[in-house]
């Protein structure tokens, strides 16, 4: 029973990564600038975890199979070099590892959070609230009007509670319900939350930050990719999460251009 | 050389069918308690997957009987999308607090923390006893939100705020339901604080004659550094959910903050912090998840020891490694945060221990591999599910390295990459220690042994169908696939469905597999045949007692202890074994002093 269980230990372990070796169900295809890093970090990862898996479980599958059923005047051995060496081995291995990682991980992540947008993003707003998200362009003044929370309303459409009659900013301000960006244009996104708690994910383009309600925040990218994507929100927000989403437009400058002037008449 | 025995707490045998079985100061029936109310939970933990399992993999499926347990959540027996919400924070919420926490550390810790000892019981009994029946009114608690009127709570065992705070305005289950949870969860931390007290001070102060700390066994240890950590992490997850609840009852806002609006109204809080629920939510949930692990480290290692017939490679490094996890859990807590909008600095600064706590995990299963090496390995039903624990925490392990990475959590978090990697190393390898522990303890808690057949079957299926269900999960999280989602209506999503029905005929055939399990326990509760004082040949003090042990746990004499708990395959001694209570001599390198 013991060989058997070596067996299954064997089979599972390599059953488990054919799918990863196969790239039968990969990451979403990379639209951005940055995607790459995190990508190559994922891939550089997935080598360490995959081997570490592998090796581990093949060594224990291996004792099994070695060291059950002993004769009956087997005498016990001890590991080469003892507890000491497995010690040092997992700070030396795990550790040179875990701080490799540490290390050139931390690059992608600056790149998403550390370093500032370009002085050209293009500034985009994004509002979440149960189930949906808004999106506001600034319009031609290139400034956001102020939001007043009592003004909001489903009813009338005024999603951001915009004051249109007194704010003088927000009478030019587009709103609207997908995201269009051109594409290769850096796109700031500044994101407050109506309601509750929510997330902004885009597999493909490697963003995914939390809305806070009651905190501003932002992120910033660049999507290299002309097509049509979806962004779902990942904190649990109530009964219609699963179906909160949008599109996200990647269109080309001229596209973009036509789109936005399409949306602004229709406000 | 300790002499703590002159300090044993005295309490008569009880002679009434309740203060002995019902409202019992004897350790050993509150364990059993504990393992009952485990036992019932993870049934009903169960039966929740499988409905759950069963509308994600077959939308719209028609489960019979379903609208008995609500009307309004599954009209026509066909789940609502807030039910299956429902559902699934139930689901969490019974597993991680009133299974994972319960069986290895409140049943098995309490059955055998003292024995293993050397004390006659717990130092306060009465303590103990409220500990069990707090925890018991809370899981009534949790239960009773299943039957008002908009059902429990959809917000999903974390409860992030402002969705669990601001009330029934944002959700059904979000008034009523939350408060009954809340209460619930409040009520179980009472119970392990209670439940802790006696673990720490039991280990500090109830050792028999010549028990050193050393001379613990290791699932003794594993108890103790887990009960450290329940005094400190549910005390503050307690008054983490007292404020959710003055949130709810008393019109507060320390979880929401200004201008909020819903249904066009905005809602009248103001000045509280979203991030806040879920740092003191965190400071007690990542140590939480050790506190599930840990004493199914303890207990595996515990009955691998005895199945090797040796001792671990080093005990002390074991003992250390686990102290390590446990004082490394409060400082990665921020790794379940990397994307929450926190400083974007303290999200390298919470990975790097993330990273680290790779270490001792590491050292252990080394420890657990290199040991193997040489060994006279026994294969038992008890052994295996301690092999399969090793195997599922190397699996569930090697993910984390992932999820450590801020960089790579912007790809898989909130993925069902996240709920692969939790399920395997926590949950279904803390299941493993725990039927791992049955099998190899229940005779001592029974006198009666299990069917080892039937045991094995049991282990062959769980192993297989386990890994069927939740590797998977890692596949589909790496393809973007959201968790908490109650259909997968987006594009992206739909092409990854067949996996999702895969995984869901795994389950439920995994699922029930248990029923095999649930059968060899309670037939060989009444029918299995009488077990001897110490069936696997150990050498700890629960095999140097009458099975079951005593009310006073060892008789008229008080054992005196003169070994390390592991003296197997000794050179030159008179059998393979010698048991902790033998005098004889032992010259061994291994004897730690």
């Amino acid at each position: 029973m013991a060989k058997l269980l070596a067996v299954t230990i064997v089979v599972i372990a390599i059953a488990s990564a054919i799918p990863i070796v196969m790239h039968i169900w990969p990451l979403p295809q990379d639209i951005s600038v940055n995607g790459h890093l995190i990508d190559e970090q994922y891939t550089d990862t997935m080598w360490e975890a995959g081997v570490s898996f592998l090796a581990s479980q093949i060594l224990l599958a291996y004792f099994i199979w070695k060291y059950s059923r002993p004769a009956p005047n087997a005498t016990v051995k001890r590991f080469p070099g003892g507890a000491a060496a497995l010690v040092i081995a997992a700070f030396v291995l795990v550790g040179t590892e875990a701080l490799a990682l540490g290390v050139f991980g931390a690059k992608a992540w600056g790149l998403a959070y550390f370093a500032p947008p370009g002085a050209d993003a293009m500034p985009v707003q994004v509002q979440a609230g149960q189930f949906a998200f808004y999106f506001r362009y600034p319009g031609p003044d290139g400034k956001f009007g102020p939001l007043h929370a009592n003004l909001i309303s489903e009813a009338n459409a005024n999603f951001f509670g915009l004051d249109t009659t007194n704010d003088q900013d927000s009478k030019d301000d587009i709103v609207t319900a997908e995201l269009a960006i051109p594409v290769n244009r850096e796109i700031h996104l500044l994101m407050h939350s109506k309601d509750l708690g929510h997330s902004f994910y885009v597999p493909g383009l490697r963003v995914h930050q939390d809305f806070v309600p009651g905190l501003d925040l932002s992120i910033h990218f660049t999507a290299t990719k002309i097509g049509r994507y979806e962004i779902v929100c990942t904190q649990l927000c109530g009964l219609g999460h699963y179906n909160m989403k949008a599109y996200l437009e990647v269109k080309s400058p001229e596209d973009f251009d036509a789109w936005l002037k399409q949306q602004a008449a229709l406000q | 050389m300790h002499d703590m025995s002159a300090h044993a707490v005295h309490h008569g045998a009880p002679t009434s069918f309740i203060r002995k079985h019902i409202f019992s100061l004897d350790h050993k029936v509150i364990g059993k308690q504990y393992y009952a109310l485990a036992l019932v939970a993870v049934v009903v933990g169960m039966v929740l997957s499988w409905l759950m399992r069963l509308h994600l993999g077959f939308a719209n499926f028609a489960i019979p009987g379903l609208h008995l347990l609500s009307k309004n959540g599954a009209p026509g027996d066909i789940m609502t999308p807030e039910y299956y919400l429902q559902l699934m924070t139930m689901h969490g919420t019974i597993m991680v607090f009133f299974v994972l926490t319960t069986a290895p550390f409140a049943a098995f810790g309490n059955f055998f923390l003292p024995i293993q000892t050397g004390a006659e019981d717990m130092p306060f009994p009465h303590f103990n006893m409220m500990s069990f029946w707090v925890t018991f009114t809370g899981f009534l608690f949790l239960v009773a939100s299943f039957f008002v009127s908009d059902g429990p709570t959809l917000g999903g065992w974390t409860q992030y705020a402002p969705l669990s705070a601001v009330g029934a305005v944002s959700g059904p289950g979000q008034g009523t339901g939350v408060v009954l949870w809340a209460f619930s969860i409040a009520f179980f931390c009472v119970g392990q604080l209670f439940g802790s007290l006696n673990f720490i001070t039991t280990t500090l102060d109830m050792r028999c004659k010549g028990m050193s700390l050393m001379r613990l066994p290791l699932s003794a240890w594993a108890w103790f550094i887990t009960s450290i950590m329940g005094l400190t992490a549910f005390a503050v997850l307690m008054p983490a959910v007292i404020l959710l609840i003055l949130d709810h009852v008393a019109g507060t806002s320390f979880f929401v903050s200004s201008n909020l609006v819903i249904n066009d109204q905005v809602l009248p809080h103001s000045g509280g912090s979203t991030l806040l629920w879920q740092h003191l939510f965190w400071f007690f949930g990542h140590p939480e998840v050790y506190i599930a692990i840990i004493p199914g480290m303890g207990i595996v290692s515990h009955i691998l020891i005895t199945n090797m017939r040796r001792p671990m490679l080093s005990h002390r490094v074991l003992i250390y490694s686990m102290g390590a996890l446990a004082v490394l859990s409060y400082m990665v807590y921020g790794h379940h945060m990397f994307v929450s909008g926190m400083n974007p600095v303290s999200s390298l600064a919470f990975s790097f221990p993330t990273l680290v706590i790779t270490i001792p995990s590491t050292i252990i299963v080394l420890i657990w591999l290199g040991s193997l090496y040489g060994s006279k390995l026994r294969i038992n039903t008890a052994s295996l599910f301690g092999l399969g624990f090793i195997s599922m925490f190397i699996s569930g392990g090697v993910s984390g390295f992932f999820l450590a990475q801020p960089s790579i959590d912007i790809l898989l978090h909130a993925t069902y990459f996240v709920v692969g990697h939790f399920h395997l190393v926590m949950a279904v390898a803390a299941i493993f220690g725990i039927f791992g522990g049955t099998y190899f303890w229940f005779p001592k808690m029974t006198g009666r042994m299990m069917n080892e057949s039937l045991g094995k079957l049991h282990f062959w299926l769980t192993f297989v169908g386990a890994y069927l269900i939740f590797m998977p999960f890692h596949y589909l999280g790496i393809a973007g696939n959201v968790r908490r989602y109650q259909a997968f209506v987006d594009d992206y999503l739909i092409p990854l469905i067949p996996v999702h029905k895969f995984i869901t005929v795994a389950a439920l055939a995994t699922g029930a597999v248990q029923l095999i399990f649930i059968y060899n326990l309670i037939y060989s509760r009444f029918w299995g045949a009488p077990a001897p004082d110490n069936p696997w040949q150990g050498t700890s003090l629960e095999w140097s007692t009458a099975t079951p042990p005593p009310h006073n746990n060892f008789g008229d004499k008080m054992p005196v202890v003169y070994h390390d708990p592991y003296q197997y395959s000794v050179e030159g001694a008179s059998s393979d074994f010698i048991m902790q209570t033998s005098p004889e001599p032992v010259h061994s390198a291994d004897e730690e002093k």
